[in-house]
C-alpha cells in the first residue's frame, strides 16, 4: 500500500467570512429535501472534527430515522483538550456559520431546539455570541423556521466535553458520562434523540451545504476528506490557528511550524500520541494516521518528556470525573508510578506494570477519558523511556 | 406488551432472553456469575465500579455487564483472558485506595471487595498506596451510622439509596477526580446533616465504608456489672431476621432460640418489644379515636388529621427536617422502643424490686435510627436514660457467636414474665402495613364491639411491598359512646421507604389526600428491612421475611393488642386509661424543627 504523500497546503474555508452569507446559505438549504442533504454530507466524507471522528452525515441520519417529536441539536463547544483553541478562534470570529450550521441540522433531523454548551473558561465570548444568537433567532422567525438556538455555560469541567456527561451537565446534573448504549442518536439531552457535533464540524455542515461535496472531497485522503483547523502550540515561532489539508506527513507539518530543533510533536492533545523525531516522515496526520481534534504541541530539545508526561496525568487525575475505577484510580496510579520509578523507589520494569494498566483503562473505563489516558502514557514512555527513567 | 426474545451465545452457550435483559442477567440463566460491586438488585444500574466488564465480540471496548442490554446474535465472553487480566487489574485498584485492615473491620467475612480479592488472589501489595491519610479518621459523629472513606471504594450504591429509595440525599458526590469523595452537605459530620440514620445504606454497602455504631462492648461490660440489672427487649421483626445472621436461610422464625441465646449470654431477663407494640396501639388508637372526636364533633382546630405513626425513629427525623410543618400531625405515641423502656424502669422495676439506676435496658432492633432515638433528650421520662443500649440485628448475631452458642442446636424456650407477652397484632409490626393492621383490630373493636370484618383478622388490603398503600374501611353499628363515627368511612394509607413517605406527605400538603391515618415506615418493607437487618437484602429476601411475619401472627394464640394480658394489667395496675395522665408522662412525646440539609 503506497502512502498517499500530500503537501501541506493551507485552506480558507472555515473562517472565509462575507457578511450575510451564512443567512443566505440557511435561506437556500432549507428549501432542499432533507434526505439530500444527508447525502451529500455523507458523499462529502465529513468526520467530526471533535477528534473521534464519528461519519457526520450517518450522525444526522441516524437521529433523523428516530421516531420522536422532540429532538435537539447540541454543539459542542466545551473545547477542553489542552493544547486545543480552534474553536474560541471559530465562535469569535464566524459565529453565524455556526448557527446556520446548527439551524441545517435542526431542518434536516426534525429538531425545534438547538443549543451551544460553551465551555466555562470562555465565558468572555458570551457576550457576543448572545447578541449574534438573538439576531439568529430573529432571523428564523422572519424566514419561518421553527428553531431556536440557546446557549449554555459549563461550569470547567473537562470530562463535560464527553457528550454524554455534557448533557448530565445540561439537564443540571454532576457532569459524568453515562453508560452506552444508548447513544445520543437514540437518548441524548434529555434522553431524545441528539445530534451532537463540535464547533468546527457544524461550520463545515455549512461550508458543504454552500459548495457542495464535491468540492470538499477534492481536499484530503479516502480516509480524512478536507480540511481541518489545527491549533499550534509549544516551540514554534508562528504559535496560532491554521486551516490545513488533511493528510500530510508529519515532517512537512515540523517543516512548517517547527523551530528547527524539533523532538516530538504531541497530536490531538494531552489525550492524543506523542510522535518522536524519528517518525515524523511515515505519520500521516488524519484518520488513517494519527487523528487529532486540532491540537498539535511541539516540544524542542529543551523539554523534559517526564514533566510533559507527568503534566499530563496530573491534568487526567484531576480531570477524571471519579466514578469508574479504571479511571479514577488508574490516572493516579500512573502519575504515582513514574514518580516512583524516577525516584528509584519502583525498578525500571515497574513501567511495564503500568503499560499493563493502560490497557485494562483503554479497554475497561467507561468513556473516552479514561481508554484515552493510555495513549500519551505509552506513547512518551516507549520513546523517551531514559527520560522517564533517570 | 409482549416483548422480544433476542439469542446470543455467552462462552459459546446459547441462550434466548427477552429484549432489554441486560449481559449479567443474561449470564445469570446460563449460571455464569459476573462479579459485581456496584450492582445491586434494589437500585439503578450505575456501570462505574467496572469490575463486571466482558468481551463482547466486535467490540473495541469491553461492555459492563450489568449495563449493556443483549442483542441478537451477540457473542459475549465472561472469562477471556483480557476479561480477567482487566477485572484483576480492577481489583487491584480497587485495593490501592482501600484500608485493607480486614481483621479489625466490621466487615470482615461479609465484604464483597474482600471476597472477590480472595476469589482472584489479588492483593494490595503491587500497585502504590492511594490511602488519604485524612481518610484514615472514620467519621463517628452519628450515634447510629460510621463512616470510613478509608474503605469506601465510590461504587454510589449508598448515594443511590440516599437518593432513590429513601428520597433523602443525605450522601452525595462531592468534587471529581482523585478528589472524588462520598460526602455529605458541605462536609459536614453525619449528625449535623439530614441523614435519617434508617441506615439503609450500611445495607447495601458491600464494604466496611458504612457500617452501624457498635454497641457490643458496652453490653458486655453492663452484663459484667454485677450491680446492673440487665434486661433485654427483642423487637419483633428481629425474630424472623437473625438466623441469617447464623447461617440460616432468609424466612426461619427463630423466637425461641433466639431467647434462649439471650439467656445464654446472660441477661437478667428477656423480654419483648411485642409488648409494647401492643401498648403503642393501645394509646395510638385512643388518640386517633380521640383525634376524630375532636376534629369531627368538636371542630377543634388545633388538631390535626390525618394523623401518622411515629414508630419509626427515621421517619421521624426525615419528617423533622424535611417536612416540620406537619409534625402536629404526627402520633404523639414513643415508639414500642421507647414506651418498653419508660415501663421497664418504673412500673417493671417496682415489680422486680430494682432501682431505676441499677437497671440497664438493652434493645435488640432491626434498626439503627433506634440507637439515636435512645439517645434523643425527650426519652428520660423514667428519670434515666430509658433504653441505655441499642444493637442491631446483626450485632446480636455476632454477640452469640462471640459468646461460642450453638444457634443451630438450641432448644426454643420462652419470654420471661412480665412483659413478655406478645400478639400476632404486635409482631406484624415488623412488616410495612403491620402497625396499621393492629391498630385496626383494636380501633374497629373499640368502636363497634365487633372485630374487624376481614377474613381471619387478615386485613389484605394494606399488606405487600406496595410503595403506598390505601384502604377504607366504612364504620358501621357503633357502641352509643362513638355515634359520631357512624358512617364514616376511614381512610388509611401506608408507606415504606422514605422515598414513598415524600410522596404521601406532599398529598398531605397539598391537601389532595383525604387520609384519616398515615402509617410510615422508613425502611423498604419496614422494619423487616431495616437498617440492622442481616445483609444481603433484597426483595426477595424481604418477601421471605414477610412471610415468615404473618406465619408468626397466625400462629399466635391472641392477636390483638387489647387482648394482651400483660396491656390489661399494666392499665389496671398503674396506668390507668389509655392516654391518660400517667400515659401522657411515660409514654408520649413531642418532636423539634431540624434544618433542611
Amino acid at each position: 500500500m503506497t502512502m498517499e504523500t500530500k503537501k501541506l497546503k493551507k485552506v480558507d474555508i472555515i473562517f472565509e467570512n462575507i457578511p450575510g452569507l451564512s443567512y443566505s446559505i440557511l435561506e437556500k438549504t432549507i428549501k432542499r429535501n432533507p434526505d439530500d442533504i444527508i447525502l451529500d454530507l455523507i458523499d462529502s466524507g465529513l468526520k467530526g472534527r471533535g477528534g473521534a471522528g464519528f461519519p457526520t452525515g450517518l450522525k444526522w441520519k441516524f437521529t433523523k430515522n428516530e421516531d420522536n417529536p422532540v429532538k435537539y441539536v447540541i454543539c459542542n463547544a466545551d473545547e477542553g483538550e489542552p493544547g486545543t483553541f480552534k474553536d474560541r478562534e471559530i465562535i469569535e470570529r464566524v459565529p453565524d456559520k455556526i448557527l446556520t450550521g446548527i439551524a441545517i441540522c435542526g431542518y434536516v433531523i426534525g429538531a425545534k431546539e438547538g443549543y451551544i454548551y460553551l465551555r466555562g473558561e470562555y465565558n468572555f465570548l458570551l457576550k457576543n455570541l448572545v447578541k449574534r444568537v438573538e439576531e439568529f433567532n430573529a432571523f428564523l422567525k422572519k424566514i419561518h423556521l421553527d428553531f431556536k438556538v440557546m446557549i449554555r455555560s459549563g461550569s470547567g469541567a473537562y470530562v463535560c466535553g464527553e457528550e454524554s456527561a455534557l448533557f448530565e451537565s445540561m439537564e443540571g446534573y454532576r457532569g459524568e458520562p453515562r453508560n452506552k448504549p444508548p447513544y445520543p442518536t437514540v437518548a441524548g439531552y434529555n434522553w431524545k434523540p441528539t445530534v451532537i457535533n463540535n464547533v468546527e464540524t457544524l461550520v463545515f455542515a455549512t461550508m458543504i451545504c454552500h459548495m457542495g461535496p464535491e468540492k470538499f472531497k477534492k481536499l484530503g485522503t479516502t480516509d480524512s476528506r478536507g480540511s481541518k483547523v489545527f491549533s499550534v502550540s509549544g516551540d514554534t515561532p508562528i504559535p496560532g490557528i491554521y486551516e490545513l489539508e488533511l493528510g500530510m506527513p508529519l515532517h512537512r507539518f515540523v517543516e512548517e511550524f517547527g523551530d528547527g530543533d524539533t523532538k516530538a510533536v504531541q497530536i490531538g492533545g494531552a489525550s492524543g500520541f506523542c510522535v518522536t523525531r524519528k517518525k515524523f516522515n511515515d505519520t500521516i496526520i488524519g484518520f488513517e494516521g494519527i487523528p487529532t481534534g486540532g491540537s498539535m504541541m511541539i516540544f524542542n530539545s529543551s523539554r523534559s518528556m517526564y514533566n510533559i508526561l507527568h503534566d499530563y496525568l496530573e491534568f487526567f487525575c484531576e480531570e477524571s470525573c471519579g466514578q469508574c475505577t479504571p479511571c479514577r484510580i488508574g490516572c493516579q496510579q500512573l502519575l504515582k508510578g513514574i514518580e516512583a520509578v524516577k525516584r528509584g523507589e519502583r525498578p525500571p520494569s515497574y513501567l511495564e506494570e503500568l503499560k499493563k494498566l493502560t490497557a485494562t483503562m483503554k479497554i475497561a473505563s467507561k468513556c473516552g477519558l479514561g481508554q484515552s489516558v493510555g495513549n500519551p502514557f505509552n506513547s512518551i514512555v516507549d520513546n523517551f523511556r531514559e527520560e522517564i527513567i533517570y | 406488551m409482549s416483548k422480544y426474545m433476542v439469542n446470543l451465545k455467552i462462552n459459546n452457550m446459547p441462550v434466548s432472553v427477552e429484549e432489554g435483559t441486560t449481559i449479567l442477567e443474561a449470564a445469570r440463566q446460563l449460571n455464569f456469575k459476573i462479579p459485581t460491586l456496584c450492582n445491586h438488585p434494589d437500585l439503578t444500574v450505575a456501570g462505574n465500579c467496572r469490575v463486571c466488564v466482558v468481551e463482547v465480540k466486535g467490540a473495541r471496548q469491553l461492555s459492563a455487564a450489568c449495563a449493556t442490554p443483549v442483542s441478537e446474535g451477540m457473542e459475549v465472553f465472561t472469562n477471556s483472558e483480557q476479561v480477567r487480566t482487566s477485572r484483576k487489574h480492577i481489583i487491584e485498584l480497587l485495593l490501592s485506595e482501600h484500608n485493607s485492615d480486614c481483621t479489625k473491620c466490621q466487615k470482615n467475612g461479609s465484604c464483597e471487595l474482600q471476597s472477590l480479592a480472595f476469589e482472584y488472589r489479588v492483593g494490595d501489595h503491587v500497585l502504590m498506596s492511594l490511602l488519604k491519610p485524612e481518610d484514615l479518621i472514620p467519621d463517628i459523629s452519628s450515634p447510629s451510622i460510621v463512616k470510613d472513606n478509608s474503605k469506601c471504594i465510590h461504587c454510589q450504591r449508598c448515594v443511590r439509596t440516599c437518593a432513590e429509595l429513601q428520597g433523602v440525599s443525605a450522601l452525595g458526590v462531592a468534587f471529581k477526580g482523585n478528589h472524588q469523595s462520598i460526602s455529605t452537605f458541605l462536609n459536614k459530620p453525619l449528625n449535623e446533616v439530614v441523614c435519617t440514620n434508617c441506615g439503609q445504606c450500611i445495607n447495601r454497602c458491600p464494604t466496611g465504608a458504612l457500617t452501624e455504631r457498635n454497641n457490643i462492648e458496652d453490653v458486655w461490660n453492663a452484663l459484667y456489672d454485677p450491680n446492673k440489672f440487665v434486661v433485654v427487649q427483642t423487637a419483633p421483626a428481629v425474630r424472623i431476621a437473625l438466623g441469617e445472621e447464623l447461617g440460616l436461610e432468609p424466612g426461619h422464625r427463630v423466637t425461641g432460640k433466639m431467647v434462649a441465646s439471650l439467656r445464654k449470654i446472660g441477661f437478667n431477663k428477656v423480654l419483648d418489644t411485642d409488648f409494647s407494640a401492643d401498648l403503642t396501639i393501645m394509646e395510638e388508637g385512643f388518640e386517633l379515636l380521640n383525634r376524630l372526636r375532636k376534629v369531627l364533633v368538636e371542630k377543634d382546630e388545633t388538631v390535626k388529621l390525618p394523623m401518622m405513626t411515629s414508630c419509626s425513629p427515621g421517619w421521624i427525623k426525615f419528617i423533622e427536617h424535611i417536612f416540620p410543618n406537619l409534625n402536629d400531625h404526627l402520633s404523639t405515641c414513643k415508639s414500642p422502643q421507647q414506651m418498653f423502656g419508660a415501663v421497664a424502669k418504673t412500673y417493671y422495676a417496682d415489680k422486680v424490686n430494682v432501682k431505676a439506676q441499677d437497671m440497664v435496658v438493652v434493645s435488640i432492633m432491626p434498626c439503627t435510627a433506634k440507637k439515636f432515638e435512645c439517645d434523643r433528650p425527650e426519652m428520660r421520662s423514667s428519670g434515666f436514660k430509658d433504653v441505655d443500649y441499642v444493637l442491631t440485628t446483626r450485632e446480636l448475631g455476632l454477640m452469640i457467636r462471640q459468646a461460642g452458642i450453638d444457634f443451630a442446636s438450641l432448644e426454643p424456650e420462652g419470654y420471661d414474665s412480665i412483659l413478655g407477652e406478645s400478639t400476632g397484632a404486635a409482631v406484624i409490626f415488623g412488616a410495612t402495613g403491620g402497625v396499621m393492621e393492629a391498630a385496626l383490630r383494636t380501633a374497629y373493636e373499640v368502636v363497634t364491639g365487633r372485630e374487624v370484618p376481614f377474613t381471619n383478622l387478615d386485613i389484605k388490603p394494606v399488606r405487600g411491598m406496595e410503595g403506598v398503600k390505601e384502604a377504607s374501611i366504612k364504620i358501621k353499628n357503633v357502641k352509643p359512646e362513638f355515634a359520631h363515627l357512624e358512617g364514616v368511612e376511614l381512610n388509611v394509607a401506608v408507606a415504606h421507604g422514605l422515598a414513598n413517605a415524600r410522596k404521601v406527605m406532599e398529598s398531605v400538603q397539598n391537601g389532595t389526600s383525604n387520609y384519616h391515618f398515615i402509617e410510615i415506615m422508613a425502611c423498604p418493607g419496614g422494619c423487616l428491612g431495616g437498617g440492622g437487618q442481616p445483609i444481603p437484602t433484597s426483595k426477595e429476601i424481604r418477601d421471605k421475611r414477610a412471610e415468615a411475619i404473618y406465619e408468626e401472627d397466625l400462629n399466635m394464640p391472641i392477636r390483638k393488642s387489647h387482648e394482651n394480658p400483660d396491656v390489661v394489667a399494666i392499665y389496671e395496675e398503674f396506668l390507668g386509661e389509655p392516654n391518660g395522665h400517667k400515659s401522657h408522662d411515660l409514654l408520649h412525646t413531642h418532636y423539634k424543627v431540624r434544618n433542611r440539609y
